[in-house]
């Protein structure tokens, strides 16, 4: 009696999605509730933010730019360390995954990045009267785009894979070095910017709904983010993993992923 | 590993020695892109008085990127820079020693021309001073920068452009504090917080960049 066994499954390890087949599978599996989550954030932030958080004394309605732009600097800062943390962790261990994972992530930062800039400038003109000021933190942020913009153009500039995945972590371990360096650097060379709406310190000086508008529209950037970054991610697999039979059968459709 | 650095110094220093124009060319470089900033924004003095610091700062920066790329390209091209990693010494020292080498061909020439400079933009002598301290503090710094960027993009097609964009950002809080040096001492103010700051910078980048740039080598060269 031949009953249809299923495939013995291994055990759930800290690195079982290490596994680049392993790893699309699941990212495919997460991919439509990372969307939906993030659609469903994105809406809920913006219309609290647009519509319930009420107009500020001094600023109006043009301080509502806010729950893009603080969003969009803090993705900026954060997704920097985790690209030369998954870099590193590739370089130091050989992991193909995560030197993949780094090269997803570039992009998306720079594009928060710019996002920061361009809806800083937006917010600059009504309540500085200039597009753009040589502020400190303008500035770093400025700075820390030309960072990303330097390790994608070095990546890209090395056809070897596996040379440009070191180099690119190096650059990007000696840049997160350097991050709160520049930071203090230009901190001290000029502040013109408001001071941290939000800080741990101190309880936040801003009303409730805005605050809660702004925490909603983190965390669907940071949906966004992940759902980005995986969609790239899963390229990548693909591009690096052509050679391999998972790939093969998945291509010819003798697979599910 | 000693041994490794001072024999790198001295060929590096006697190879410079034996293509002159070559070693004068960032100096003339500087001096060149210096001269065109008054023809540019326009010859009042002060004006030229209140941006010397930033475009002798700006300048030296652009010299260092430019004639770092060829720091390890001649020696890629024969072959010994792969001997030399293969060599049981450590690589640091070589990368240490080359470091070294682009400075005193490059960064120690512009400090002994910037006195002149600082006639041509119409300096005061305390600002002057500040400016050559704060060069003398400051361009170790680019060179153990551009060193790295040299490793990291050897051999690239477009290695050039690529390793400024590199190092540019890495190399902003020596630009901000030697240029705000000079600025602090023309307000009446003393410096030494400026060249505190860019002192500290530079044992940073030199206990750090070396190794750094050994393991870019490394990569490089895999």
């Amino acid at each position: 009696m031949n009953t249809p066994t299923k495939p013995p499954t291994a055990p759930l390890r800290l690195y079982t999605f290490a596994a680049p087949s392993r790893f699309y599978a699941l990212t495919g599996a997460l991919l439509p509730w990372l969307w939906a989550i993030t659609l469903l954030l994105t809406a809920a932030g913006l219309y609290m933010g647009f519509f319930v958080a009420p107009t500020d004394a001094t600023q109006g309605d043009a301080y509502r730019i806010i729950f893009i732009h603080v969003p969009a600097a803090w993705m900026t800062m954060l997704l920097y360390m985790v690209l030369a943390f998954w870099a590193c962790i590739g370089w130091a261990f050989n992991a193909r995954l995560a030197s993949m994972l780094a090269r997803a992530i570039a992009p998306t930062g720079a594009m928060f990045a710019f996002l920061a800039l361009w809806t800083g400038a937006f917010w600059g003109r009504p309540t500085w009267g200039a597009w753009w000021v040589w502020d400190a933190r303008l500035t770093s942020t400025l700075i820390l785009f030309f960072l990303y913009l330097g390790y994608i153009a070095l990546v890209n500039a090395i056809d070897d894979v596996r040379r440009a995945d070191q180099a690119g972590a190096l650059l990007a371990l000696v840049g997160s070095i350097n991050v709160p360096i520049i930071y203090f650097s230009v901190k001290w060379w000029n502040t013109l910017h408001q001071g941290a709406t939000i800080s741990f310190k101190q309880a936040p000086t801003m009303a409730a709904t805005m605050l809660i508008a702004m925490l909603i529209m983190t965390f669907a950037f940071w949906a966004y983010a992940f759902a980005v970054v995986f969609m790239r991610v899963r390229a990548v697999v693909l591009e690096r993993e052509a050679h391999t039979a998972w790939v093969d059968e998945l291509t010819k459709g003798t697979r599910t992923p | 590993m000693t041994e490794l650095f001072v024999a790198v110094l001295v060929r590096d220093l006697r190879l410079a020695s034996r293509r002159r124009i070559d070693a004068l060319l960032p100096l003339v470089f500087f001096i060149v892109a210096l001269s065109l900033f008054p023809l540019g924004v326009g010859p009042e003095a002060q004006t030229l008085r209140q941006i010397a610091p930033g475009i002798v700062w700006v300048c030296a920066l652009l010299a260092s990127m430019l004639s770092v790329n060829q720091l390890f390209a001649g020696d890629l091209a024969d072959g010994s820079l792969e001997q030399m990693l293969l060599a049981p010494q450590p690589a640091v020292a070589l990368a240490a020693a080359k470091s070294v080498v682009h400075w005193l061909l490059t960064g120690l020439p512009l400090i002994l021309v910037t006195p002149l400079v600082g006639v041509l933009f119409d300096l005061s002598a305390p600002a002057l001073g500040a400016l050559v301290f704060g060069l003398v503090l400051g361009t170790p710094v680019l060179s153990l920068l551009g060193a790295l960027g040299a490793a990291l993009t050897l051999g690239l097609r477009s290695g050039g452009m690529l390793l400024i964009l590199i190092v540019l950002p890495l190399a902003t809080p020596a630009l901000i504090f030697g240029a705000g040096a000079v600025g602090t001492v023309e307000a009446g103010l003393s410096a030494s917080g400026h060249f505190s700051l860019l002192g500290a910078l530079l044992i940073a980048t030199a206990i750090g960049a070396p190794w750094a740039t050994a393991a870019a080598l490394r990569i490089s060269t895999e």
